[in-house]
């Protein structure tokens, strides 16, 4: 297992610039998310990692040595695909022994080790059988010990969930987050489904337009999102924006959206004027009739334990997540507080978050964690 | 889910079943009495093959085989019956129309020349198809389209347009007559056909199946091999049985081409004379003959022939 550290790096194909100077570190034996929208260059991240692409720029080291334009075969990886890439003209135990014949390993203990590696998974009862007959999940657990059969150096994962169905997916998100807590495997996963993002990884780097947004553990990013891209992405439904003008000072604790005085976290760094956003995730939104910023009830979503109830506002319509017990008609007039301690501000034009009183807790993209 | 389907398929109804069949049959019955012909005419004796009305009923006789394998010399019966007892049934056959066997004929080495370089230029075709269209499937080739259209327009024009050019060519290199040079032309004019039809193969293999080898510890070209090769049998199958079946029946280049050594059986049969002009059971017999190789190799390959033919037609 190693450590994985990537500097600026870059891949431009023709004019197109699909990665942009990025830069992380995956710690020895971290999970390790890239989450992203489709065109974002997770994918184009992940390939150069494991040396299906030659980067146009930067460099990419594994356990301190660099592999930037090293041969995918020399670099000690294992990639789990999409679609499994399962060889349709091999049985399960000849695909998870592939890599080993690769070695030249001895047929005898390629044996010992494929069935080791199957009885891990909890696929050792169907070793001879065809792969073509596999259930989705059985496909994902071959593919995985074709990976891990061979103890490299990391996992590098490209959407392995996809093509299953929910029920699947659930199931093997689980799995594959026990499997790293029993083998440690310094892991790279990439997808764009924030669910399993959050509830895999220990750290998760967000990718928009080639450009990572923000760097850091699930909480992190979600609480103290580093952009509007990142705010709007994660969540569901995602963080509400309300506009506001004019600029902020060190210091400042209140902010004036639609008339009405808000209460936000201390302001860390003065900003000149501009357009300005104030970032409500919906759960810290409350109906209070005292209060003056107001709203017209549009909809409600009723989602059991919860509901998601659509507020027109002044400035666009804005979703809370309020108990389920409470009853709204549409039309109905309402008060809206916000809790205070866990508002972002945004400047509009860069999209870039406001340093405030909730950076103080931790160092903005590094976060201590498990 | 399996209520839903992609597309709403309605099953023909009986009658609309029955008319299909009947039409399909009378095809094939239509396309299937030429090689009837054929293969009744090798079993008649040359007196019958030219009756007329043609005889549908007639006395079998292997007097048209005997004649395609032995180059015969007309004896006065006086000769003959000088002659020890017949050696065998083609002796015997001979000897009653006063005839002794001389020899063989050229037929076997001829039929051997066709196995050879419909087999060979096959082999190469498909070989160097398969590399090509491999490298073109996952490379960025430059001109790549262009390359492609290249290839292709090796068969716009009707072979023959060039015979007299490769002729010439032909004669300086000293390729004319040979095997070799066989091969190489029906190489030329397969190749592109193989790149072509090969590409589109290769292309519905996801490239995933290499880069998972590669990532694994393989290089390149074992990756090929053994992932990418195995699975595209299918194209290659359906591949090499269209160049066998250009090369096999190739005429125009191998009368022009040949005439000795290297003479393949296509130019060869028509020449087949008897006594008083053609030699008809003996022509029939040797297109029998020359129907088997490529008949074997469909039979043995048709699976994959079906599956090459309709490959891409369906999504799975």
């Amino acid at each position: 297992m190693a450590e994985i550290r990537v500097q600026h790096l870059r891949k431009a194909f023709g004019d197109f610039v699909a990665v942009q100077d990025s830069s992380f570190v995956v710690e020895d034996g971290e999970f390790f998310v890239m989450l992203g929208p489709s065109g974002c260059g997770k994918t184009t991240t992940l390939r150069m990692i494991a040396g299906l692409e030659l980067p146009t720029g930067g460099q990419i080291l594994l356990g301190g040595e660099d592999v930037t334009m090293r041969r995918a075969r020399e670099r000690d990886i294992a990639f789990v695909f999409q679609l499994f890439a399962l060889y349709p003209h091999m049985n399960v135990r000849k695909n998870i022994g592939f890599p080993l014949l690769a070695q030249g390993m001895p047929s005898a203990e390629i044996r010992q080790r494929v069935e080791e590696t199957a009885k891990l998974l909890r696929i050792d009862h169907l070793l001879n059988k065809s792969v073509s007959g596999l259930a989705g999940g059985d496909r994902q657990r071959v593919a995985l010990g074709r990976a891990i059969v061979r103890r490299p150096k990391c996992f590098l994962m490209d959407e392995p969930l996809g093509t299953l169905d929910t029920e699947f997916r659930d199931l093997m998100v689980h799995e594959l987050r026990e499997l790293h807590n029993r083998i440690h495997a310094t892991t790279v996963y990439v997808t764009h489904d924030q669910m399993e993002a959050m509830s895999m990884a220990d750290k998760i780097a967000v990718m928009n337009h080639g450009v990572i947004e923000q760097f850091g553990s699930p909480r992190e990013i979600y609480d103290r999102p580093a952009t509007m891209f990142v705010a709007d992405f994660i969540g569901s439904p995602p963080m509400n924006f309300l506009g506001f003008g004019g600029g902020l000072a060190k210091g400042a604790k209140e902010i004036i959206v639609q008339g009405a005085k808000v209460a936000v976290p201390e302001v860390r760094e003065d900003i000149a004027p501009a357009d300005m956003a104030l970032g409500i995730r919906p759960e810290h939104i409350r109906f209070d009739d005292a209060s003056k910023l107001r709203g017209a009830i549009y909809g409600t979503e009723y989602l059991g334990t919860t509901q998601i109830v659509a507020v027109e506002t002044a400035d666009g319509i804005i979703k809370a997540r309020v108990p389920a017990e409470i009853r709204l008609a549409a039309g109905d007039h309402v008060g809206l507080t916000l809790n205070s301690a866990r508002l972002s501000l945004f400047d509009k034009g860069s999209g870039r978050a406001v340093r405030t009183a909730i950076h103080d807790t931790a160092s903005q993209g590094r976060v201590q964690h498990g | 889910m399996s209520l839903t389907t992609a597309h709403s398929v309605v099953a023909p109804s009986g009658t609309a079943k029955g008319i299909a069949g009947t039409i399909i049959v009378a095809y094939a019955l239509i396309s299937i009495v030429p090689l009837l012909w054929i293969f009744a005419t090798s079993f008649k004796t040359p007196p019958d093959s030219i009756a007329y009305p043609p005889k549908i009923v007639f006395q079998p006789s292997i007097e048209g085989y005997c004649n395609l394998f032995t180059t015969r010399t007309r004896q006065t019966p006086e000769y003959i019956n000088s002659l020890g007892p017949a050696t065998g049934f083609c002796d015997e056959t001979v000897r009653k129309r006063n005839m002794v066997i001389a020899g063989p004929s050229n037929f076997l080495p001829r039929f051997v020349n066709s196995l050879i370089i419909a087999f060979g230029s096959t082999f190469c075709a498909v070989f160097l198809g398969t590399l090509s269209a491999y490298g073109f499937s996952r490379f960025k080739v430059p001109l790549a389209d262009d390359l492609l259209f290249f290839i292709l327009s090796t068969r716009f024009m009707p072979p023959i347009a060039v015979a007299i050019p490769i002729y010439l060519m032909y004669r300086e290199l000293g390729l004319s007559d040979t095997a070799l040079g066989m091969i190489l032309l029906y190489t030329a004019v397969n190749v592109s056909l193989a790149v072509w039809l090969l590409k589109g193969f290769i292309d519905e293999i996801p490239r995933e199946y290499e880069e998972a080898a590669m990532i694994d510890g393989y290089t390149r070209l074992q990756a090929f091999w053994r992932t990418v090769l195995p699975q595209a049998t299918t194209g290659i199958a359906a591949t090499a049985i269209f160049c066998l079946i250009f090369a096999w029946n190739e005429y125009a280049f191998a009368a022009l081409l040949t005439s000795g050594t290297a003479q393949t059986a296509p130019p060869f049969i028509p020449t087949i004379i008897g006594e008083g002009g053609q030699d008809w059971p003996a022509v029939a017999a040797g297109t029998t003959i020359f129907l088997v190789p490529i008949l074997v190799f469909t039979i043995l390959l048709r699976k994959q022939l079906l599956r090459g033919i309709t490959f891409g037609a369906v999504r799975k």
